[in-house]
């Protein structure tokens, strides 16, 4: 019982004095998922929209794929990628393996799916209500396209924010193709990891907290903004 | 002047859904100039009938030909209102200008027909309001301003009043007699006899998917061929 208590007080401390290694591995943290959302939003917006919209051959197979993708594991995602980047993978000789980057190519695998996915179900919506009218005034479906990406925005917002949650709380692929190499690719779900199990509870907590409250921050700013924008467009 | 698309003709159009047949063999040339209302109760085919001309259905057997252009540049001369309108989720103003960009127009000079357009439905002072929370009426006048923007040739509306009340119905019929006075023909549905009475230069009533009657509104009150269309006259319910 005492144990907990000291490590709940120096976990605050820890915080309260912005401890550098925490820091480093909160920024890591951010710089990581930021990209690895940014990347599958980019993606994934147009394709998902492309998907709900064009009819192009194989477009079933991809519509299965996006769904089948989305609720892929974690550490099977992260295994694909460490395969593909491993020294005697196809992209082996890039020597992306243990770096950032690799974390971010996994984030991309794990989040482009659930981005995608959505984004096809929304425009799919946004296109009953639309097509008789955008078809009558002269645009095709490719050019719909971005009509309907800019018009589901409050929406697509949502989703994106819904990727950055499930990537900010991802362990499992990041600590397969980054390795959790101090100061280098330690991010906050695995120094978490690490640190429970070599008994360093209070950095465990320190960081468990903070993504917690990191969490709630981007979650209550999704519920906030998406509220706010309904209301103004309705 | 550019050439005009009209006369349009609608040559034996059928169209099928689920195996039954909704438009049976509808023939009819519509000339330029004229305000057309398609009359006849709910469920007769006017809607059908509608985006079949317009090119948004593609008919099952027979055909839809414009004068002297390809579809898709008479396409380019329509524009369409609907009963329910279609607003974007953004602005009034920015309603008008995205249905002016489809049309290949600079974003310079949208602006000024942007303006014009949000004027002449009395919009002007709410350009900057989400179309969405506009009232039914103002949504219908928007979506009027929209199709007028664009300059039509051929305006068509689909039952444009059926979900407004009397102020709101009176201000969309003054936007459309302004419409076609502007030069624009008018292809309009209705199921209300009023209304028929008060736009149509001519009446085109159809009846379970049939055309049963083409000839002036003056000649379709006073004298109306079939009996579907005398019992729909004097009020009887048609089904
Ligand atoms: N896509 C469709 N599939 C099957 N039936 C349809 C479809 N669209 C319209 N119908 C039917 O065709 C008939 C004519 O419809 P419509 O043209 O909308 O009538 P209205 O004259 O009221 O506008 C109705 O019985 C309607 O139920
Ligand atoms: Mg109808």
């Amino acid at each position: 019982m005492n144990d907990f208590h000291d490590a709940f007080i120096e976990a605050f401390s820890l915080i309260f004095d912005l401890d550098a290694d925490l820091v480093e591995i909160i920024n890591l943290s951010l710089k990581i998922t930021f990209s690895g959302v940014a990347l599958s939003a980019l993606i994934g917006l147009p394709l998902g929209a492309a998907a709900a919209l064009l009819r192009f051959p194989g477009r079933g197979t991809v519509v299965v794929l996006l769904n089948a993708l989305m609720g892929l594991p974690p550490v099977v995602v992260g295994l694909v990628v460490y395969l593909l980047l491993s020294r005697a993978g196809p992209f082996g000789v890039l020597g992306l393996l243990f770096t950032p980057t690799a974390m971010i190519i996994a984030q991309c695998f794990l989040i482009t799916p659930i981005i995608a996915a959505l984004t096809r179900q929304t425009t799919a919506d946004l296109w009953d209500e639309y097509s008789d009218q955008l078809r009558s005034l002269g645009a095709t479906p490719a050019r719909a396209v971005p009509t309907l990406l800019f018009d589901a925005r409050v929406t697509l917002l949502t989703t994106i924010l819904a990727g950055f949650g499930r990537a900010f709380g991802e362990v499992g692929a990041v600590m397969l193709v980054g390795g959790n190499i101090a100061h280098s690719t330690r991010v906050m779900t695995t120094a978490i990891a690490l640190e429970t199990s070599k008994g360093d509870l209070p950095l465990a907590l320190g960081l468990g907290m903070i993504l917690l409250l990191l969490s709630l921050v981007i979650n209550g700013g999704a519920y906030v903004l998406g509220d706010m924008a309904r209301r103004k467009l309705k | 002047m550019t050439a005009s698309i009209l006369p349009l003709v609608l040559d034996k159009l059928c169209f099928n859904a689920r195996g039954e047949r909704l438009i049976h063999d509808l023939t009819a040339t519509l000339h330029g100039g004229t305000r057309t209302i398609l009359l006849g109760p709910n469920g007769a085919g006017k809607s059908l009938t509608l985006r079949l001309a317009h090119g948004l259905l593609s008919p099952s057997s027979g055909s839809v030909r414009w004068e002297g252009s390809s579809a898709q540049a008479a396409h380019e001369r329509q524009a369409m209102v609907f009963q329910r309108p279609v607003m974007l989720r953004r602005s009034a103003a920015a309603n008008v200008d995205y249905a002016l960009s489809l049309r290949g127009i600079g974003r310079r000079a949208r602006r000024p027909l942007v303006e014009e357009a949000l004027a002449r439905a009395g919009l002007g002072d709410m350009a900057k309001r989400s179309a969405r929370v506009l009232s039914a009426g103002e949504q219908q006048r928007l979506a009027l301003a929209r199709a007028w923007a664009v300059n039509p040739e051929v305006l068509f509306l689909d039952e444009p009043t059926a979900n407004l009340d009397p102020a709101a119905t009176r201000a969309v019929e003054e936007m459309i007699a302004a419409i076609h006075e502007s030069g624009a023909t008018i292809i309009m549905t209705t199921h209300d006899l009023g209304q028929a009475r008060r736009v149509a230069d001519e009446i085109l009533f159809l009846h379970r998917g049939h055309l049963m009657e083409q000839m002036t509104a003056e000649t379709f009150f006073a004298r109306p061929q079939s009996a579907e269309a005398q019992a729909f006259l004097k009020g009887d319910l048609l089904w």
